[in-house]
């Protein structure tokens, strides 16, 4: 993975922008932002806390060619897709698109932060619901309770143990999901087929990419 | 039945404002027969609304009475006033228009007594001051309306407060029986100059224009300081009537917008550069102007003029465009946004928000009665297949009084040459 990281910042040399253009999903639509700070202001999500840039910073970032501090930084992991900034940009820039491209790009590639909540969330998810069509819900919480350890898993499922009862007893989760007895789709095989040709296709898209 | 004399060498002037008065009064001071047609009751249109000009900071009204004084000396135009141009036929050389005229129920006998005025008990909008109060129904648009002459408002016409009106008049200028009517008119030329009007302020949703009110826009902060609009030019703010010695300016406010306005207003910065100043004027060193901003637009000869702003300690600048308007318990407007400057959060209280809305064009391009070229915000543009029907001033763009005046003296050009060449003085 670090191997095309070190290839793409070879390629680009010091033009992160079009690095980000090029590679990353909508990342053609960087260059719009005028820096009006609407889709900051619009965040519902209380980005001072939590986010390390804001996403007219990511921009403006993107533009001063800061690669290491964008790629590794925490922003695009945040963004709940609200779609507020999208619908509000003068600029009508897809941000929310914008933000999940530059994290899907820095995944990729291997420099986005480790150990980060929704970026393990998004894997996780992935992983699990692609296996039988849909998602087991006992083992994707699991797996997302016990991330950071034994001892946090247990203090968190504790918490939560009330929900998860209530959502037992309206039928909403089946315990038996955790000895592998999950619902299914019924076409499996078709599913899988169905993935494996788009993963055949994106990576050629992507290598045509870094080709290019 | 209004009779006007036009010919197909003579040149029709769509609109009052400044920049229609301007082109119909340089086509006719070059010896053009002109009839210069507006929708309003009077002439000027947002113009006359207007406190002061920007550079100069000097009054509208003078440079109103220049031109009037031009006009009322000049025979060769003919003004028809609450008159909507409903249709056009023909081409260059030779248009046929049909012209609907609005009764105004009150003939030139008036002199402007105002006793009709005191008669009438009922109450309407004031429409010149932005609908910031009321006026009586029989009234006088503004002090410097031309021609200086009362308007009975349809609404009261079957009323006995109408009746009142008639019995107040000394001068039998009071006609009750004044209907609508629609006349045609030839003309070989027409000068569209039907102007702007202010983008409406309510569509931008998270501004709470509609909502909050103590949010206003920059056309009703000019009635605001003026000392004829409806606080007799103190800046008191709408929800209690306090002194509204804090204020905010939002730039951008639907310009510069692919969601509403996709063009540059051009004024609107200049505009509120120069309403700051009417803070200052009002409160001294207590009043208190914020511009918010992406960035400031003064063009060209202006630069001076927000470089003066900008060493004023009482001005100060925010890089950013307000995401949200929120209030709080006293209802005082908060602006809250991201700064560009340091990529912090704000949520700063004002008494005042004041929204730099920007301008659109009053008809729209598409609702013209002719085939007319237009951009896609409704602007005319030339186009060299219509040779007949000129846009001028703010019909054409986004344009300051200066540059509609420039424009409306280029249209009335390009009508002139028109009607020579009708008129075989010119090949």
């Amino acid at each position: 993975m670090s191997d095309l990281n070190q290839k793409m910042a070879a390629k680009y040399q010091n033009n992160f922008l079009k690095e980000i253009e090029e590679q990353a999903e909508m990342g053609e639509w960087v260059k719009m932002c005028m820096q009006c700070g609407l889709c900051s202001g619009s965040c519902p999500t209380h980005f001072q806390a939590g986010w390390d840039h804001p996403p007219q910073e990511i921009f403006m970032m993107i533009r001063a060619g800061k690669r290491d501090e964008v790629l590794k930084s925490n922003s695009m992991w945040m963004c709940t897709s609200c779609y507020n900034c999208y619908v509000r940009c003068p600029r009508k820039v897809p941000v929310t698109h914008v933000m999940h491209g530059i994290a899907e790009y820095a995944y990729r590639i291997g420099q986005s932060p480790k150990n980060q909540p929704t970026q393990h969330l998004s894997k996780t998810f992935w992983d699990n619901c692609t296996k039988t069509g849909r998602v087991n819900e006992v083992k994707l919480t699991q797996s997302l309770y016990f991330k950071d350890g034994i001892g946090s898993g247990i203090k968190k499922a504790m918490e939560m143990q009330s929900v998860a009862l209530g959502l037992v007893k309206a039928k909403r989760l089946n315990l038996l999901e955790a000895v592998g007895i999950a619902h299914k789709c019924k076409d499996i095989k078709g599913i899988h087929a169905m993935l494996a040709k788009a993963n055949e296709l994106e990576a050629k898209r992507q290598a045509d990419k870094a080709k290019a | 039945m209004t009779s006007v004399v036009a010919t197909n060498q003579t040149i029709l002037v769509v609109g009052g404002g400044i920049s229609g008065m301007t082109a119909a009064l340089e086509a006719a001071e070059t010896g053009k027969q002109v009839v210069l047609v507006e929708k309003n009751p009077y002439l000027g249109g947002r113009t006359v609304q207007l406190y002061r000009y920007f550079p100069k900071m000097c009054h509208p009204t003078c440079g109103l009475e220049i031109n009037l004084r031009r006009l009322k000396a000049n025979p060769r135009i003919q003004v028809l006033t609450l008159a909507e141009v409903t249709g056009i036929t023909g081409g260059k050389g030779d248009y046929s228009i049909s012209v609907k005229l609005k009764p105004r129920h009150v003939n030139a006998n008036c002199t402007a007594c105002g006793e009709c005025g005191k008669a009438v008990q009922t109450e309407i909008a004031d429409e010149f001051n932005y609908n910031l109060g009321k006026i009586k129904a029989a009234y006088l648009p503004s002090s410097m309306a031309y021609p200086q002459r009362y308007v009975i408002d349809a609404s009261i016409i079957g009323t006995p407060d109408a009746e009142r009106a008639k019995a107040a008049c000394k001068y039998d200028a009071i006609d009750l029986e004044q209907k609508e009517e629609t006349i045609s008119l030839n003309a070989g030329a027409i000068v569209w100059a039907t102007g702007w009007q202010p983008y409406a302020a309510e569509k931008i949703v998270y501004y709470g224009y509609d909502r909050f009110p103590n949010v206003i826009t920059n056309v009703e902060f000019e009635r605001l300081a003026d000392p004829h609009g409806p606080t007799g030019g103190k800046i008191l703010r709408p929800s209690d009537g306090k002194e509204a010695k804090n204020v905010a300016f939002i730039q951008c406010a639907g310009s510069r917008d692919e969601n509403h306005l996709r063009h540059c207003s051009r004024f609107c910065c200049m505009g509120s550069l120069k309403q700051t100043h009417y803070v200052e004027e009002a409160f001294g060193d207590a009043g208190k102007s914020t511009i918010y901003y992406i960035d400031i637009r003064a063009i060209d000869r202006f630069e001076d003029f927000y470089q003066k702003v900008q060493a004023n300690p009482n001005v100060s600048f925010v890089k950013s465009k307000v995401a949200r308007i929120t209030q709080d318990k006293e209802g005082n407007p908060v602006c809250n946004g991201v700064n560009v400057e340091g990529y912090k959060r704000y949520a700063t209280a004002h008494d005042l928000v004041v929204l730099a809305v920007g301008m659109e064009p009053s008809v729209k391009g598409i609702d013209i009665p002719a085939e007319v070229m237009s951009d896609s915000s409704g602007f005319i543009m030339a186009d060299p297949a219509n040779a007949g029907i000129f846009g001028a001033g703010c019909a054409t763009n986004a344009l300051d009084v200066n540059r509609s005046v420039q424009s409306a003296t280029a249209a009335a050009l390009r009508a002139i040459q028109v009607v020579n060449k009708v008129a075989r003085a010119e090949v």
